[in-house]
Protein backbone atom coordinates (compact mmCIF):
# COMPACT_ATOMS: atom_id res chain seq x y z
CA UNK A 1 0.00 0.00 0.00
CA UNK A 2 2.90 2.34 0.77
CA UNK A 3 4.10 1.94 -2.80
CA UNK A 4 0.62 2.64 -4.14
CA UNK A 5 0.33 5.77 -2.00
CA UNK A 6 3.71 6.94 -3.24
CA UNK A 7 2.66 6.32 -6.84
CA UNK A 8 -0.52 8.32 -6.30
CA UNK A 9 1.45 11.08 -4.56
CA UNK A 10 3.84 11.25 -7.53
CA UNK A 11 0.95 11.46 -9.95
CA UNK A 12 -0.70 14.13 -7.81
CA UNK A 13 2.52 16.15 -7.71
CA UNK A 14 2.86 15.99 -11.49
CA UNK A 15 -0.80 16.83 -12.06
CA UNK A 16 -2.45 18.50 -9.03
CA UNK A 17 -5.66 18.95 -11.03
CA UNK A 18 -6.02 15.18 -11.34
CA UNK A 19 -8.81 13.38 -9.48
CA UNK A 20 -6.24 11.04 -7.96
CA UNK A 21 -6.35 13.30 -4.91
CA UNK A 22 -9.62 11.64 -3.84
CA UNK A 23 -8.04 8.21 -3.47
CA UNK A 24 -4.74 9.58 -2.21
CA UNK A 25 -6.42 11.70 0.46
CA UNK A 26 -8.55 8.78 1.59
CA UNK A 27 -5.56 6.44 1.87
CA UNK A 28 -3.60 9.05 3.82
CA UNK A 29 -6.60 9.45 6.12
CA UNK A 30 -7.01 5.72 6.61
CA UNK A 31 -3.33 5.34 7.46
CA UNK A 32 -3.47 8.19 9.98
CA UNK A 33 -1.38 10.71 8.03
CA UNK A 34 -3.92 13.42 8.68
CA UNK A 35 -1.72 16.42 8.05
CA UNK A 36 -0.86 15.18 4.57
CA UNK A 37 -4.49 14.17 4.01
CA UNK A 38 -5.66 17.71 4.83
CA UNK A 39 -3.20 19.27 2.42
CA UNK A 40 -4.15 16.89 -0.38
CA UNK A 41 -7.87 17.47 0.20
CA UNK A 42 -7.51 21.25 0.32
CA UNK A 43 -5.41 21.28 -2.83
CA UNK A 44 -8.01 19.09 -4.52
CA UNK A 45 -10.75 21.47 -3.42
CA UNK A 46 -8.87 24.40 -4.93
CA UNK A 47 -8.97 22.62 -8.30
CA UNK A 48 -12.45 21.13 -7.90
CA UNK A 49 -14.43 23.46 -5.63
CA UNK A 50 -17.82 22.12 -6.71
CA UNK A 51 -16.95 18.43 -6.51
CA UNK A 52 -19.08 16.90 -3.74
CA UNK A 53 -16.71 13.95 -3.28
CA UNK A 54 -13.88 16.36 -2.50
CA UNK A 55 -15.91 18.04 0.24
CA UNK A 56 -16.93 14.62 1.55
CA UNK A 57 -13.28 13.58 1.76
CA UNK A 58 -12.37 16.79 3.60
CA UNK A 59 -15.20 16.26 6.09
CA UNK A 60 -14.07 12.68 6.84
CA UNK A 61 -10.55 13.96 7.54
CA UNK A 62 -11.95 16.69 9.80
CA UNK A 63 -13.77 14.01 11.82
CA UNK A 64 -10.50 12.13 12.30
CA UNK A 65 -8.83 15.36 13.42
CA UNK A 66 -11.68 15.86 15.89
CA UNK A 67 -13.13 19.02 14.32
CA UNK A 68 -16.68 17.67 14.25
CA UNK A 69 -18.40 21.05 13.96
CA UNK A 70 -16.55 21.91 10.78
CA UNK A 71 -17.13 18.42 9.38
CA UNK A 72 -20.85 18.79 10.03
CA UNK A 73 -20.86 22.17 8.26
CA UNK A 74 -19.07 20.75 5.22
CA UNK A 75 -21.46 17.81 4.92
CA UNK A 76 -24.50 20.05 5.32
CA UNK A 77 -23.20 22.20 2.46
CA UNK A 78 -22.88 19.06 0.32
CA UNK A 79 -26.49 18.10 1.12
CA UNK A 80 -27.73 21.55 0.10
CA UNK A 81 -26.57 20.83 -3.46
CA UNK A 82 -26.91 17.05 -3.43
CA UNK A 83 -29.69 16.07 -0.98
CA UNK A 84 -29.11 12.34 -1.51
CA UNK A 85 -25.31 12.30 -1.31
CA UNK A 86 -24.55 9.01 0.41
CA UNK A 87 -21.23 10.09 1.96
CA UNK A 88 -22.69 13.23 3.49
CA UNK A 89 -25.79 11.40 4.75
CA UNK A 90 -23.65 8.68 6.28
CA UNK A 91 -21.27 11.16 7.90
CA UNK A 92 -24.07 13.29 9.33
CA UNK A 93 -25.80 10.11 10.49
CA UNK A 94 -22.79 9.12 12.55
CA UNK A 95 -22.36 12.63 13.94
CA UNK A 96 -25.99 12.58 15.08
CA UNK A 97 -25.43 9.16 16.61
CA UNK A 98 -22.40 10.42 18.56
CA UNK A 99 -24.48 13.41 19.68
CA UNK A 100 -27.05 11.00 21.08
CA UNK A 101 -29.68 12.05 18.50
CA UNK A 102 -30.62 8.53 17.50
CA UNK A 103 -33.75 9.45 15.53
CA UNK A 104 -31.84 11.83 13.24
CA UNK A 105 -29.03 9.29 12.90
CA UNK A 106 -31.41 6.57 11.77
CA UNK A 107 -33.21 9.00 9.46
CA UNK A 108 -29.95 10.06 7.75
CA UNK A 109 -28.68 6.51 7.39
CA UNK A 110 -31.97 5.16 6.10
CA UNK A 111 -32.09 7.97 3.52
CA UNK A 112 -28.54 7.04 2.51
CA UNK A 113 -29.56 3.42 2.13
CA UNK A 114 -32.50 4.51 -0.01
CA UNK A 115 -30.11 6.48 -2.23
CA UNK A 116 -27.79 3.52 -2.68
CA UNK A 117 -29.12 0.19 -1.36
CA UNK A 118 -25.96 -1.58 -2.53
CA UNK A 119 -23.56 0.45 -0.37
CA UNK A 120 -22.43 -2.06 2.24
CA UNK A 121 -20.82 0.67 4.39
CA UNK A 122 -24.25 2.26 4.87
CA UNK A 123 -25.75 -1.11 5.75
CA UNK A 124 -22.96 -1.64 8.26
CA UNK A 125 -23.48 1.85 9.74
CA UNK A 126 -27.21 1.23 10.14
CA UNK A 127 -26.56 -2.10 11.83
CA UNK A 128 -24.10 -0.44 14.21
CA UNK A 129 -26.56 2.28 15.22
CA UNK A 130 -29.48 -0.13 15.62
CA UNK A 131 -27.35 -2.51 17.71
CA UNK A 132 -26.28 0.38 19.95
CA UNK A 133 -29.91 1.42 20.43
CA UNK A 134 -30.86 -2.13 21.45
CA UNK A 135 -27.88 -2.45 23.81
CA UNK A 136 -28.66 0.90 25.38
CA UNK A 137 -32.31 -0.10 25.94
CA UNK A 138 -31.22 -3.38 27.54
CA UNK A 139 -29.01 -1.53 30.04
CA UNK A 140 -31.36 1.32 30.80
CA UNK A 141 -31.68 0.38 34.48
CA UNK A 142 -29.57 2.64 36.73
CA UNK A 143 -26.42 0.82 37.84
CA UNK A 144 -25.00 3.25 40.33
CA UNK A 145 -26.37 5.11 43.31
CA UNK A 146 -24.06 8.13 43.19
CA UNK A 147 -25.86 11.11 44.77
CA UNK A 148 -25.05 13.41 41.84
CA UNK A 149 -24.69 11.12 38.83
CA UNK A 150 -26.74 8.08 39.84
CA UNK A 151 -27.68 6.16 36.68
CA UNK A 152 -25.09 7.82 34.44
CA UNK A 153 -22.78 5.50 32.57
CA UNK A 154 -19.27 5.99 33.97
CA UNK A 155 -20.45 7.59 37.21
CA UNK A 156 -18.34 5.08 39.11
CA UNK A 157 -15.07 5.47 37.21
CA UNK A 158 -15.07 8.38 34.75
CA UNK A 159 -17.12 11.26 36.09
CA UNK A 160 -16.24 13.62 38.91
CA UNK A 161 -17.72 16.77 40.42
CA UNK A 162 -15.26 18.78 42.54
CA UNK A 163 -15.40 22.10 44.34
CA UNK A 164 -12.92 24.77 43.27
CA UNK A 165 -11.29 24.20 46.64
CA UNK A 166 -10.46 20.66 45.64
CA UNK A 167 -13.18 18.70 47.44
CA UNK A 168 -14.89 15.71 45.84
CA UNK A 169 -18.64 16.31 45.63
CA UNK A 170 -19.81 13.40 43.48
CA UNK A 171 -18.82 10.71 40.99
CA UNK A 172 -15.52 8.88 40.95
CA UNK A 173 -12.35 8.60 38.88
CA UNK A 174 -10.23 5.51 38.67
CA UNK A 175 -6.57 5.23 37.74
CA UNK A 176 -4.88 2.79 35.38
CA UNK A 177 -4.88 0.06 38.07
CA UNK A 178 -8.52 0.62 39.00
CA UNK A 179 -7.65 2.55 42.15
CA UNK A 180 -9.88 5.44 43.22
CA UNK A 181 -7.95 8.59 42.22
CA UNK A 182 -10.80 11.06 42.80
CA UNK A 183 -9.14 12.87 45.70
CA UNK A 184 -5.86 13.30 43.82
CA UNK A 185 -7.59 14.64 40.70
CA UNK A 186 -9.68 17.03 42.81
CA UNK A 187 -6.54 18.34 44.46
CA UNK A 188 -4.83 19.02 41.13
CA UNK A 189 -7.87 20.99 40.03
CA UNK A 190 -8.15 23.14 43.12
CA UNK A 191 -8.45 26.72 41.83
CA UNK A 192 -8.58 25.67 38.16
CA UNK A 193 -12.09 27.04 37.53
CA UNK A 194 -11.05 30.54 38.48
CA UNK A 195 -7.77 30.16 36.61
CA UNK A 196 -9.64 29.25 33.44
CA UNK A 197 -11.97 32.20 33.95
CA UNK A 198 -9.03 34.62 34.40
CA UNK A 199 -7.23 33.22 31.36
CA UNK A 200 -10.26 33.66 29.10
CA UNK A 201 -10.92 37.14 30.46
CA UNK A 202 -7.30 38.30 29.92
CA UNK A 203 -7.47 37.10 26.34
CA UNK A 204 -10.71 38.98 25.77
CA UNK A 205 -12.50 35.73 24.98
CA UNK A 206 -15.45 36.21 27.32
CA UNK A 207 -16.70 33.49 29.63
CA UNK A 208 -15.03 30.08 29.33
CA UNK A 209 -17.29 27.17 28.43
CA UNK A 210 -15.19 24.04 28.62
CA UNK A 211 -11.73 22.54 28.35
CA UNK A 212 -10.76 19.27 26.69
CA UNK A 213 -7.49 17.54 27.53
CA UNK A 214 -6.59 14.95 24.92
CA UNK A 215 -4.19 12.27 26.08
CA UNK A 216 -2.66 9.11 24.68
CA UNK A 217 -5.37 6.76 25.92
CA UNK A 218 -8.38 9.06 26.21
CA UNK A 219 -9.85 12.50 26.73
CA UNK A 220 -10.88 14.58 29.73
CA UNK A 221 -13.71 17.08 29.36
CA UNK A 222 -13.80 19.82 32.00
CA UNK A 223 -16.70 22.22 32.48
CA UNK A 224 -18.06 24.38 35.24
CA UNK A 225 -21.65 23.67 36.32
CA UNK A 226 -21.41 26.76 38.51
CA UNK A 227 -18.60 29.25 39.21
CA UNK A 228 -17.29 27.25 42.17
CA UNK A 229 -17.37 23.71 40.86
CA UNK A 230 -15.74 21.70 38.09
CA UNK A 231 -17.10 18.69 36.32
CA UNK A 232 -14.71 16.15 34.80
CA UNK A 233 -15.81 13.50 32.35
CA UNK A 234 -13.13 11.01 31.32
CA UNK A 235 -13.53 8.59 28.46
CA UNK A 236 -11.20 6.47 26.34
CA UNK A 237 -10.40 7.43 22.77
CA UNK A 238 -13.20 5.31 21.32
CA UNK A 239 -15.59 8.07 22.41
CA UNK A 240 -15.41 10.96 19.91
CA UNK A 241 -15.07 14.53 21.14
CA UNK A 242 -18.62 15.41 20.12
CA UNK A 243 -20.10 12.49 22.03
CA UNK A 244 -17.95 13.33 25.06
CA UNK A 245 -19.32 16.88 25.00
CA UNK A 246 -22.89 15.59 24.97
CA UNK A 247 -22.22 13.30 27.95
CA UNK A 248 -20.61 16.23 29.79
CA UNK A 249 -23.56 18.49 29.05
CA UNK A 250 -26.02 15.96 30.48
CA UNK A 251 -23.86 15.38 33.52
CA UNK A 252 -23.64 19.16 33.94
CA UNK A 253 -27.43 19.38 34.06
CA UNK A 254 -27.50 16.69 36.74
CA UNK A 255 -24.81 18.51 38.72
CA UNK A 256 -26.61 21.87 38.51
CA UNK A 257 -29.83 20.23 39.59
CA UNK A 258 -28.09 18.61 42.57
CA UNK A 259 -26.33 21.87 43.50
CA UNK A 260 -29.63 23.74 43.12
CA UNK A 261 -31.23 21.45 45.68
CA UNK A 262 -29.03 22.96 48.38
CA UNK A 263 -26.11 20.52 48.13
CA UNK A 264 -23.38 20.20 49.18
CA UNK B 1 16.83 40.60 13.68
CA UNK B 2 13.83 38.28 13.91
CA UNK B 3 14.05 35.56 16.56
CA UNK B 4 14.33 32.24 14.68
CA UNK B 5 11.37 30.82 16.59
CA UNK B 6 9.14 33.72 15.53
CA UNK B 7 9.44 32.60 11.92
CA UNK B 8 8.45 29.13 13.08
CA UNK B 9 5.45 30.50 14.94
CA UNK B 10 4.27 32.29 11.82
CA UNK B 11 3.21 28.86 10.49
CA UNK B 12 0.54 28.90 13.17
CA UNK B 13 -0.45 32.56 12.91
CA UNK B 14 -1.15 32.03 9.21
CA UNK B 15 -4.03 29.69 10.11
CA UNK B 16 -7.43 31.34 9.87
CA UNK B 17 -8.69 32.98 13.04
CA UNK B 18 -5.43 32.67 15.00
CA UNK B 19 -4.57 35.89 16.85
CA UNK B 20 -1.27 34.86 18.31
CA UNK B 21 1.03 32.07 19.34
CA UNK B 22 3.72 31.69 21.99
CA UNK B 23 6.37 29.25 23.11
CA UNK B 24 6.17 28.99 26.89
CA UNK B 25 8.33 27.14 29.41
CA UNK B 26 5.98 24.54 30.90
CA UNK B 27 7.44 24.61 34.41
CA UNK B 28 7.35 28.34 35.12
CA UNK B 29 5.24 29.90 32.38
CA UNK B 30 8.00 32.12 30.98
CA UNK B 31 7.65 33.21 27.36
CA UNK B 32 10.43 31.95 25.06
CA UNK B 33 9.09 33.48 21.86
CA UNK B 34 5.84 35.06 20.80
CA UNK B 35 3.98 36.33 17.79
CA UNK B 36 0.89 38.04 19.15
CA UNK B 37 -1.60 40.58 17.96
CA UNK B 38 -1.46 43.90 19.74
CA UNK B 39 -3.33 43.99 23.03
CA UNK B 40 -2.70 40.40 24.14
CA UNK B 41 -0.80 40.29 27.43
CA UNK B 42 1.53 37.44 26.58
CA UNK B 43 3.34 37.12 29.90
CA UNK B 44 0.27 36.92 32.10
CA UNK B 45 -1.56 34.59 29.75
CA UNK B 46 1.52 32.35 29.46
CA UNK B 47 1.70 31.85 33.21
CA UNK B 48 -1.97 30.93 33.48
CA UNK B 49 -1.82 28.67 30.43
CA UNK B 50 1.19 26.85 31.86
CA UNK B 51 -0.55 26.40 35.20
CA UNK B 52 -3.72 25.03 33.60
CA UNK B 53 -1.64 22.66 31.48
CA UNK B 54 0.25 21.36 34.50
CA UNK B 55 -3.01 20.68 36.33
CA UNK B 56 -4.66 18.90 33.43
CA UNK B 57 -1.48 16.94 32.67
CA UNK B 58 -1.53 15.62 36.24
CA UNK B 59 -5.21 14.73 35.92
CA UNK B 60 -4.70 12.78 32.68
CA UNK B 61 -1.66 11.02 34.13
CA UNK B 62 -3.48 10.14 37.37
CA UNK B 63 -6.62 8.90 35.66
CA UNK B 64 -6.38 6.14 33.11
CA UNK B 65 -5.71 8.19 29.97
CA UNK B 66 -1.96 8.86 30.09
CA UNK B 67 0.21 11.72 28.84
CA UNK B 68 -1.45 14.96 27.80
CA UNK B 69 -1.14 15.66 24.08
CA UNK B 70 -3.43 18.63 23.47
CA UNK B 71 -5.44 21.02 25.60
CA UNK B 72 -8.22 23.26 24.35
CA UNK B 73 -10.00 25.91 26.37
CA UNK B 74 -13.17 27.02 24.61
CA UNK B 75 -14.66 30.37 25.56
CA UNK B 76 -17.59 32.44 24.39
CA UNK B 77 -15.55 34.42 21.87
CA UNK B 78 -12.58 32.24 21.09
CA UNK B 79 -10.20 29.43 21.84
CA UNK B 80 -6.92 28.84 23.66
CA UNK B 81 -5.07 25.79 22.36
CA UNK B 82 -1.96 24.24 23.91
CA UNK B 83 0.37 21.52 22.65
CA UNK B 84 3.09 20.31 25.04
CA UNK B 85 6.41 19.87 23.20
CA UNK B 86 8.87 17.19 24.29
CA UNK B 87 11.47 19.69 25.53
CA UNK B 88 9.29 21.02 28.34
CA UNK B 89 8.00 23.85 26.20
CA UNK B 90 4.36 24.57 25.43
CA UNK B 91 3.08 25.80 22.08
CA UNK B 92 0.20 28.12 23.02
CA UNK B 93 -2.16 29.58 20.42
CA UNK B 94 -5.08 31.94 20.88
CA UNK B 95 -7.78 32.66 18.36
CA UNK B 96 -11.26 34.03 17.85
CA UNK B 97 -14.40 32.00 17.41
CA UNK B 98 -13.48 31.70 13.72
CA UNK B 99 -10.21 29.91 14.53
CA UNK B 100 -9.68 26.75 12.52
CA UNK B 101 -8.72 24.65 15.51
CA UNK B 102 -7.98 21.50 13.50
CA UNK B 103 -5.46 23.16 11.21
CA UNK B 104 -3.99 25.26 14.02
CA UNK B 105 -3.40 22.07 15.96
CA UNK B 106 -1.60 20.46 13.06
CA UNK B 107 0.71 23.46 12.70
CA UNK B 108 1.26 23.57 16.47
CA UNK B 109 2.30 19.90 16.40
CA UNK B 110 4.81 20.73 13.66
CA UNK B 111 6.24 23.53 15.79
CA UNK B 112 6.40 21.16 18.78
CA UNK B 113 8.40 18.71 16.67
CA UNK B 114 10.94 21.38 15.75
CA UNK B 115 11.48 22.77 19.26
CA UNK B 116 11.95 19.33 20.81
Amino acid sequence: MAREIQAMADLFERDPGSLVFLELGEELRRTGRLESAVRVALTGLEWHPSLAEAHDLYARILVDIGDLDRARAVWLQVLERHPRHVGALKGLGFLSFWDGDIDTALDRLETALGADPTDHTVVQALMTVRAAVETSAAHAEPAAADPVFGGFEGADDGMLLVSDRGRVLGGRLRGPDGDDVSEAAAAYLSGAAHEAERTARMLGLGAWHWMVAEAVEGNVHVSSPDPDTLLLVVRDRSVPAGRLAVVAERAGHAARSWLGDGHP
Amino acid sequence: MTHPYVRLLDQVTRVGGVRGVMLVVADDGLVVAESLMEGIRGGAVAALAASLTRRLAMVTKTSAVGELGFLQLQAEEGTLAIVPAPAGVLVVAVGGSDMNVGLARLEMLRVAEVVR
